[in-house]
């Protein structure tokens, strides 16, 4: 099953408001990528590499919302996205926005009565459906705010809202675009934190990010994006060291940076890291080597 | 003298809520400083006042040794220039060389001076091919860079940054990074609020850490990196190097890549005079 994107090229209908000749105005062009179920797929590029665009394909907001020209198709659990409504795909698919704000309702007064919003629209058993709302809560790790204003909340925990929102419709698949970029390092780790657990449990996630230091530790395979084109896939330990990157717009994690900086003195010698954890590891055993007298 | 001083500086919202409570905050011309701490401890708020847009509740903020409080915010700009976080609360033009042209305009510069600016500014964060453009046809990044093309255009002695590097990619960030440079290599004051710690780490000599109104620390960036469990009480963490650096009991300033690798060759490489390993 998974998702299998076979050659997609997208263009938005507003594509000529700013001539991008270098793209022809095409958003995504030719991107083929195959997603098992179970991976975490972190995606990567800079601002206008075609990113969102990205998500907004994956749960068939494009071409259903978003009209311009679509070519080529996406197939999600085996049914294509071009001949199911969106909202036939929430219990498949869950996107999570960059913003929380652009995802909460503001109609309900609990952050409970928001997680409910979506699988009272199910028309569950009211069981089945406190059920959902109850796990939903927990797995966002947010279990202990169900009675609170969701307007009063931080941005990390807004955006838990906003995750366990997407979770209560069960997807088998989550997407998150940039859920990090509003928030503080512990907002931010809160987060990551629950994209953690969830994938864990077995959830196949996209996530589109420029955190590439917090992702490189939980991703299973990265995407880099450049220019509408998938540049790179693959294991985020061959992608993330590769010495031509930044060519494609996207820095190593600062740990691989460091080891390939040491590597090219000849002072670091066997695998690159990607993590703090994976860096300290090579640098005591350098260290070690050269006990002062 | 100090260009922005704050003394026993309190502010409250209409409404009652206490956003800063006796913030004691001494900057220096020429200055490179970070305003960290989780949301809502009153970093926003603080950088408010250094321009005028805040007027304190008690105690004072100064600016070149006057207090702001009888000063309206255009007296302030052509001193402080404050870049807000959202571009959107900022721009009001509609065309992007005119966004630019507007603080010039207003401090009165002629058309040639002002021009001259507007070209300088749009150059300085390469948004020259955009100036005739609408800035609603430019991209969240691109309208974050005019915004702070803006503000150069008044030339200011300070200038303010509240997060700059949201909505930045890393290339992005790096870029301003090099624009926060030439200003300080200029002798411009530049003060930032932001979350991102290797930005920090990278580009700013100085940090101060703010939790619920009042600075808990202030300092050589290094020296507050080496505060971990402080820190994480305002929801921080040091930089990525930082935390390798306490890790491995590296020297407390490895806390750059550029710095680390240093480090780590002063270790491994083989004192000048001592005997040469085979």
């Amino acid at each position: 099953m998974g998702i299998q994107v076979k050659d997609v090229s997208y263009r938005y209908p507003t594509a000529d408001a700013r001539a991008d000749s270098a793209r022809g105005g095409w958003a995504l062009s030719h991107v083929s990528i195959d997603i098992d179920d179970g991976d975490l797929l972190a995606v990567l590029g800079r601002n206008g590499s075609g990113k969102s665009t990205f998500c907004l394909l994956l749960n068939g907001l494009i071409p259903h919302f978003f009209k311009g020209r679509m070519v080529g198709e996406v197939i999600i659990n085996g049914r294509k996205t071009s001949d199911v409504e969106p909202s036939d795909l929430v219990t498949e698919i869950g996107v999570v926005f960059q913003n929380p704000f652009d995802q909460l309702t503001g109609s309900a007064s609990t952050v409970y009565d928001e997680v409910a919003i979506g699988p009272e629209s199910l028309g569950l058993a009211r069981e089945d459906s406190h059920a959902r709302i109850a796990q939903a809560l927990a797995d966002a790790g947010i279990t202990e705010l169900a009675s609170r204003d969701p307007f009063q909340l931080s941005g990390g925990q807004q955006q838990r809202v906003a995750i366990a929102s997407v979770l209560a419709m069960r997807p088998r698949i989550l997407v998150l675009d940039e859920p990090t970029s509003q928030l503080d390092p512990v907002g931010t780790d809160e987060v990551f934190e629950v994209v953690r657990r969830l994938h864990e449990q077995g959830l196949t996630i996209i996530v589109a990010e420029h955190k590439v230091d917090a992702i490189a530790d939980l991703a299973t395979r990265v995407a880099v994006f450049r220019e509408g084109r998938v540049e790179q896939i693959g294991d985020p330990k061959s992608v993330l060291v590769r010495r031509d990157l930044e060519s494609l717009g996207v820095l190593p994690p600062r740990c691989a940076t460091l080891a390939m900086r040491l590597a090219d003195m000849g002072i670091w010698r066997g695998a690159c890291p990607l993590t703090v954890g994976e860096a300290k590891q090579g640098l005591r055993e350098i260290l070690d080597g050269h006990h002062p007298g | 003298m100090a260009i922005i001083q704050a003394k026993d500086l309190h502010f409250e919202y209409p409404g009652g809520i206490r956003a800063l409570n006796g913030v004691n905050l001494s900057i220096e011309k020429g200055e490179g400083v970070a305003i960290i701490g989780r949301n809502g401890s009153g970093k926003t708020t603080l950088v408010k006042h250094m321009n005028g847009l805040l007027k304190p509740s008690q105690g004072c903020m100064l600016v070149n040794g006057e207090p702001t409080t009888d000063r309206e915010p255009a007296e302030l700009a052509p001193t402080v220039g404050l870049v807000f976080q959202n571009p959107d609360d900022q721009i009001f033009s509609t065309k992007v060389s005119d966004e630019v042209a507007f603080g010039p305009k207003n401090l009165g510069y002629s058309e040639a001076e002002m021009r001259a600016r507007v070209e300088e500014a749009l150059a300085i964060v390469d948004l020259q091919k955009c100036k005739d453009l609408h800035p609603y046809d430019l991209t969240i990044t691109e309208r974050k860079l005019l915004c702070l093309a803006s503000i150069l255009a008044m030339k200011p002695e300070v200038v303010v940054l509240d997060e700059p590097t949201t909505a930045q990619d890393q290339l992005g960030v790096r870029q301003l990074g090099a624009i926060v440079m030439s200003l300080l290599a200029n002798g411009i004051t530049v003060v930032t609020i932001t979350h991102d710690m290797d930005f920090v780490a990278e580009f700013f000599a100085r940090t101060v850490v703010m939790r619920k109104g009042e600075v808990i620390l202030d300092g050589a960036t290094p020296d507050v990196f080496a505060e971990p469990d402080l820190l994480m009480t305002t929801y921080v963490k040091p930089s990525a190097m930082a935390q390798l650096a306490r890790e491995v009991g590296a020297d407390r300033n490895a806390i750059t890549v550029t710095r680390m690798v240093d480090w780590v060759a002063g270790q491994v490489r083989p004192r000048p005079g001592a005997p040469t390993p085979e």
